[in-house]
């Protein structure tokens, strides 16, 4: 067990070192050269060569590469170009309204879909889970913007039920700013996943351990939640991992739609403002997370699969 | 090779004695074709002339108002016919960029095994550990904006999946008596590969390909909005786009009429993906 996860933790690097790579290549060679995208057409040569320096762009490629290897290993990224504010402090106040954000929507989602998913597979076949099958392949067919501007516009602006946009700090408060992305978070993810978890499910209610069970006399719902979903949790835990690229992509649009002050409309504001420095360091800071979220699923699995550990 | 036939003509057969899959097979059908008289030019005329005031809602009074007009005083509905073109496009030719790379590379991995199979599975690990959005950022700076980069942008950040799948497939395969046998009689790599182990792993590719499609279909609306997407043509994505500042006017059928537009098509193709998975999927078969 120790020795896995050891090897696991090791694994990280080679990953690391890539994930490294491919940043600085997409923004330092791909990406054009940023100083002219963010300066505008109207710079002159005095403003382009400054900020080319204040970025490190006069170095050696070589030189840049170990500066953002450094910059990577303290996560200290310079200054902001549009608000000159220090990135690192930029990342700490974001952080809190997205994680809260996406931890919520995450958890309910994921709650959510695993009972509903027990009761359709429960009663396969019949209307039940046939609704259930329905509804779920509808609402995916919907688009993630249709949601949430559907949201903000009748339980915000026609109902008054939550604010329309917008964050507060603060414990009650900043639920009441969060509940609606949240919501339409759950809209949009639970099809997808009680579809996905439904199969799961139906596939091994006909493996041999459940006949087993079934004859030795158990009832049906003690094999369906002791035996059933244990069993059931491996392919679960591969999918939810699966789809955390997803949830990044779906908080950046939920958090600018709503005006919640996380890393995702830090993104999106420096997406519109071209400011590189920030891009870069949200990049950096997301894959980083998602070797994390990686790491921590591998050894989650040891925990439910002990076949894994063998390996 | 007529057993292999016979599957696929199985899973057809399979397919059609179900009448929600024969409804959504015709609805793609129907897309298809609105969407190529449209290319041709057959129907639709021209979408991007005013027939009338700006935001009228929606009339009777001809075809063309059936869904109102939008901010210039054009056709709701022709905009929502002519981006069936452009939703067909950008499925279709990203959902190939990005078939083509996963299979390329899952192939080959799982063929070939030791340090290759190393290196692509390091390299869509790295990959899929930076977010797609940021990739697809990086390529709309280089290339220009419009329908070829969306394509592409797409394309080249959604490959991982099949890629994890295929590599999967081909390593279960590759020792086979079948692969064995062909090798006995002096099959080259290359031929082993595409002759003898794709065939069989197939539909794992077609099952994919019709899940892609309409994920790229929704990926385009999401790019559209954050003002990455396709331009100057009309596109499900811009029209959602659009509406959302005069949604609180009460103009509401832009954006339900790209909804609608987008919601039949994407539940027409989730359906048959799923029919055809129920058909081609052996395993799924027995039980």
């Amino acid at each position: 067990m120790t020795g896995y996860v050891i090897r696991r933790i090791l694994y990280t690097i080679p990953i690391l070192f890539g994930v490294s790579l491919i940043i600085f290549f997409l923004f330092h060679w791909v990406g054009g050269d940023p100083v002219l995208q963010m300066l505008g057409k109207h710079a002159t040569p005095d403003q382009v060569a400054e900020l080319r320096h204040e970025l490190g762009f006069d170095q050696p490629k070589w030189k840049q590469y170990l500066d953002y290897l450094g910059q990577l290993a303290t996560f200290e990224f310079g200054r902001s170009y549009s608000t000159r504010q220090r990135i690192s402090e930029m990342i700490l106040d974001g952080i809190g309204p997205s994680f809260l954000l996406a931890s919520l929507g995450f958890l309910i989602t994921l709650s959510l879909a695993i009972i509903i998913a027990l009761v359709s597979a429960y009663y396969r076949g019949k209307w039940i889970d046939r609704a259930v099958v329905l509804i779920c392949v509808a609402g995916m067919s919907v688009s993630a913007l249709a949601y949430i501007l559907f949201g903000q516009y009748f339980l915000a602006y026609k109902l008054g039920w939550f604010p329309i946009s917008g964050y507060e700090k603060g414990f009650p408060q900043n639920l009441a700013y969060v509940a609606m992305p949240v919501i339409i978070w759950v809209m949009v993810g639970l099809g997808w996943d009680v579809r996905f978890f439904r199969t799961s499910i139906l596939d091994e209610t006909y493996k041999d351990y459940v006949r087993t069970a079934r004859s030795k006399g158990l009832s049906e719902k003690k094999i369906f939640l002791k035996h059933i979903l244990k069993n059931s949790m491996i392919p679960i835990i591969t999918y939810v991992v699966i789809q955390i690229p997803f949830l990044i992509l779906g908080s950046f649009l939920l958090e600018s739609f709503f005006s919640i002050p996380g890393i995702g409309s830090i993104t999106i504001d420096a997406i519109n403002n071209s400011d590189f420095p920030v891009l870069k360091a949200m990049t950096t800071l997301i894959s980083v997370l998602m070797i994390f979220g990686n790491l921590m699923t591998d050894i989650l699995y040891t925990l439910v699969d002990p076949r894994v550990r063998l390996q | 090779m007529s057993e292999s036939k016979s599957l696929w003509k199985d899973a057809f057969e399979r397919m059609i004695r179900q009448r929600i899959v024969l409804v959504s097979m015709a609805m793609i059908v129907l897309y298809l074709l609105l969407g190529l008289f449209v290319g041709l030019g057959l129907i639709g005329g021209s979408w991007d002339q005013a027939i009338g005031e700006g935001y009228q809602s929606p009339s009777f009074d001809s075809i063309r108002h059936w869904m109102g007009t939008d901010i210039f005083g054009r056709s709701v509905l022709l905009k929502m016919i002519h981006g069936i073109q452009t939703a067909l496009i950008v499925g279709g030719i990203a959902s190939l960029i990005s078939v083509f790379i996963g299979l390329t590379l899952g192939a080959i991995a799982g063929y070939f095994g030791r340090w290759v199979d190393d290196l692509v599975v390091w390299f869509y690990t790295t990959f899929s550990s930076i977010p797609a959005i940021m990739f697809l950022i990086a390529i709309t700076f280089v290339l220009e904006k419009g329908l070829v980069t969306v394509c592409i942008a797409i394309g080249l950040t959604s490959w991982v999946g099949l890629c994890r799948v295929i590599r999967g497939e081909v390593l279960k395969h590759k020792n086979r008596e079948y692969v064995q046998a062909a090798r006995a009689i002096g099959a080259s790599h290359r031929s082993r590969i595409f002759r003898h182990i794709l065939p069989n792993i197939f539909h794992q590719v077609i099952i994919n390909f019709s899940l892609m499609f309409q994920s790229a279909i929704k990926s385009e609306v999401i790019l559209s909005y954050l003002g990455l997407g396709v331009q100057g043509r009309p596109s499900w994505g811009l029209m959602i786009d659009d509406s959302k500042l005069v949604l609180g006017r009460g103009i509401w059928w832009e954006l339900t009429a790209a909804t609608l537009a987008m919601f039949l098509l994407v539940l027409a193709l989730n359906i048959f993906s799923d029919a055809l998975r129920d058909a081609l999927d052996p395993k799924l078969k027995s039980s």
